[in-house]
């Protein structure tokens, strides 16, 4: 933990706080992106480098634009213009599941469990190169059947790390919002991706079950994974990203430190438009 | 009454021919519908391509019976293609519009005068083209019990059509349950989810499509072996509805379930239908309620009930889970 909060520090010291600023160390490098809903432009993001093995929020006020931007960066969505890369790899045009296959594996603002799946299946699901997903060698269980026993292990102790493990067999429907949240990040955790995308990770999630999704989002970063999250609650924002950028009416607008950033006029302006006297830092935003 | 007579139909027809034809459909329908969550509305298509690709060969072109067994699993797998490779990367309703007007086309086509010569027009065909089939029967004559009752031919196809449906569903019950079934219902329930996760959505679709188009096409042999003919208006959109029944009946994405709604199904239809006869010809339904020429219609709007009150008191089907049927709400 402290040994990565060193390498973050380090990165954060040597990085210029503006808009579309280098990183040392890049991961995801995105150039000139533009998506339009007819004549309204969503996404115009002139240029953007995400530090590898840090945690960047992305934040910004409603029909900022982020989402979409999520959507575009992992193909589930094309710019009309722009180009980005992933590990120095470009994605443009590349569909979704070979995304994920490079390591780039995202999550949904609106949850996405796979209802009728037991939770347990839900997370071997995720595991990647599966013998038994082929349709010629699942007609022969044993071909796949020691793998598919390593995966389900696998599964297990990471819902034993999520702390869903009594819910094994439960279908993912009877889970509550929050733990579906959970569920989410520990199966996209089953691909073993590089970086990993959250859009919204705590909406609608308790504060108990709050501060297990900010220590797993940590440990994440521990691991050297590299993590993009987009969020409105301003504490979690605070309290976890090494880095933070605002988006607004489709740009960015700002990059920086929590703390920097929260402070920055524009910022504040494109929050709360003109009239503004809150302080949005997380001692005052409350 | 004869209510020998009465068992005897009905349990014919619950083993019978029938039976194995909508059991067959039925499958396909699962792997579709139950399994991937596709909405094929065009299986239909898939039997009377069976069932041509039996007959059209042997008899307009003088091949034998094996080859046209090949020629029909090559041509489903290729009518799969056709309909996957445009529909499926799109939503799951576009596939249902596109798969009954393709079933659609299908019939047009077979009963179309262009190909009147090799095709037979509205007419179609009728011939001897099962010969090499019937010539492996080893029963000279047929069953003739109080309670079952075929006939030497019916009986062979009874015989090697329920070994066909076991085989098949042996391996749809191994499919199911290893990781590919697992992909499947995952499309079923989010695609975008199964995306994310790395998979490729489209190709696990395709391979749905033609997995079960390939078993509706065996339905289709078998409709057109039993019958030694095959009539284009057999294919019409009603077959595909029916095979909708039988699944739903038994219950969506369980293994056994169209086996045995195929069998309800038929059970119930010859059931309700010989009763009505037997009660109108002795007198025990007045004329002025049921005549004998309203039988037939009137046992399909007593179906029609039954199946209304199933789906009232008991939507999961047979074999189904109540709780997960609840699910579906995306609660």
């Amino acid at each position: 933990m402290q040994r990565h909060s060193d390498a973050n520090m380090d990165f954060v010291a040597v990085t210029a706080e503006t808009p579309g600023s280098a990183k040392p160390d890049p991961i995801l490098i995105a150039d000139h992106i533009t998506r339009t809903f007819g004549g309204l432009t969503a996404v115009n993001v002139a240029h953007l480098e995400i530090q590898r093995g840090s945690i960047t929020a992305l934040i910004g006020p409603n029909g900022a634009g982020k989402t979409t931007f999520f959507n575009l960066l992992t193909g589930y969505d094309s710019p009309n213009s722009g180009s980005w890369t992933f590990n120095g790899l470009a994605l443009n045009g590349v569909p979704p599941h070979k995304v994920a296959r490079l390591g780039m594996v995202r999550t949904f603002q609106l949850t996405k469990a796979l209802y009728r799946l037991t939770v347990l299946e839900n997370m071997a699901l995720g595991a990647r190169g599966q013998k038994g997903e082929s349709v010629f060698a699942s007609i022969f269980p044993w071909l796949w059947r020691a793998q598919d026993e390593e995966i389900q292990k696998k599964a297990l102790s990471i819902l034993d790390n999520f702390k869903l493990i009594d819910k094994k067999d439960d279908f993912a429907a009877a889970l509550s919002g929050g733990q579906r949240k959970l569920l989410e990040m520990a199966r996209a955790l089953m691909v073993e991706p590089e970086m990993v995308m959250l859009d919204e990770p705590m909406a609608g999630v308790n504060p108990a079950l709050k501060q297990s999704l900010l220590e797993h989002i940590k440990e994440l970063r521990n691991e050297g994974k590299t993590v993009l999250f987009v969020e409105h609650d301003m504490d979690m924002v605070h309290e976890i990203s090494d880095w933070v950028v605002v988006m607004s009416q489709g740009e960015v607008i700002a990059e920086g430190t929590p703390a920097s950033v929260m402070k920055n006029e524009q910022v504040i302006e494109a929050y709360l438009g003109a009239h503004h006297n809150v302080n949005l830092s997380a001692e005052g935003g409350e | 009454m004869d209510f020998l007579f009465i068992t005897q139909q009905t349990l014919s027809a619950t083993i019978g021919v029938n039976t194995i034809i909508f059991a067959l459909a039925a499958i396909g329908l699962n792997m579709h519908f139950g399994y991937t969550g596709l909405l094929n509305f065009g299986q239909a298509g898939f039997l009377a391509i069976g069932a041509y690709s039996v007959a059209v060969p042997v008899i307009s072109f003088g091949l034998p019976l094996w080859v046209a067994f090949l020629i029909g699993i090559v041509n489903s797998v290729i009518f799969a293609l056709i309909l996957g490779i445009p529909t499926l990367r799109l939503r799951a309703d576009y596939l249902a519009i596109v798969t009954i007007a393709a079933a659609e086309i299908v019939r047009q086509i077979a009963r179309s005068a262009t190909f009147n010569s090799t095709l037979g027009g509205s007419d179609g065909i009728t011939g001897k083209f099962g010969e090499e089939f019937f010539a492996l029967n080893p029963f000279k004559s047929g069953l003739n019990t109080p309670i079952l009752r075929f006939n030497a031919n019916d009986l062979w196809v009874v015989i090697t059509g329920w070994l066909l449906v076991a085989v098949i569903v042996f391996f749809m019950w191994i499919m199911v349950n290893s990781p590919w079934g697992r992909l499947m219902r995952a499309i079923r329930e989010d695609e975008d989810a199964v995306r994310s996760l790395g998979k490729n959505v489209y190709l696990y679709k395709m391979q749905s499509l033609i997995i079960g188009g390939v078993i509706g096409a065996c339905g289709g042999f078998v409709y057109a072996l039993s019958r030694q003919s095959v009539q284009p208006d057999n294919y019409g959109t009603a077959l595909t509805f029916f095979a909708y029944t039988v699944l739903i009946l038994g219950g969506a994405a369980r293994v056994f379930s169209p086996v045995v709604g195929a069998m309800i199904f038929w059970f119930l239809i010859v059931f309700i239908e010989q009763v009505l006869r037997q009660g109108v010809t002795n007198d025990l339904i007045p004329d002025w309620l049921i005549g004998v020429n309203q039988v037939s219609q009137i046992r399909f709007m007593l179906m029609g009930i039954g199946l209304m009150l199933l789906m009232i008191f008991r939507p999961q089907g047979i074999f189904g889970d109540k709780k997960e049927l609840a699910l579906d709400a995306k609660a």
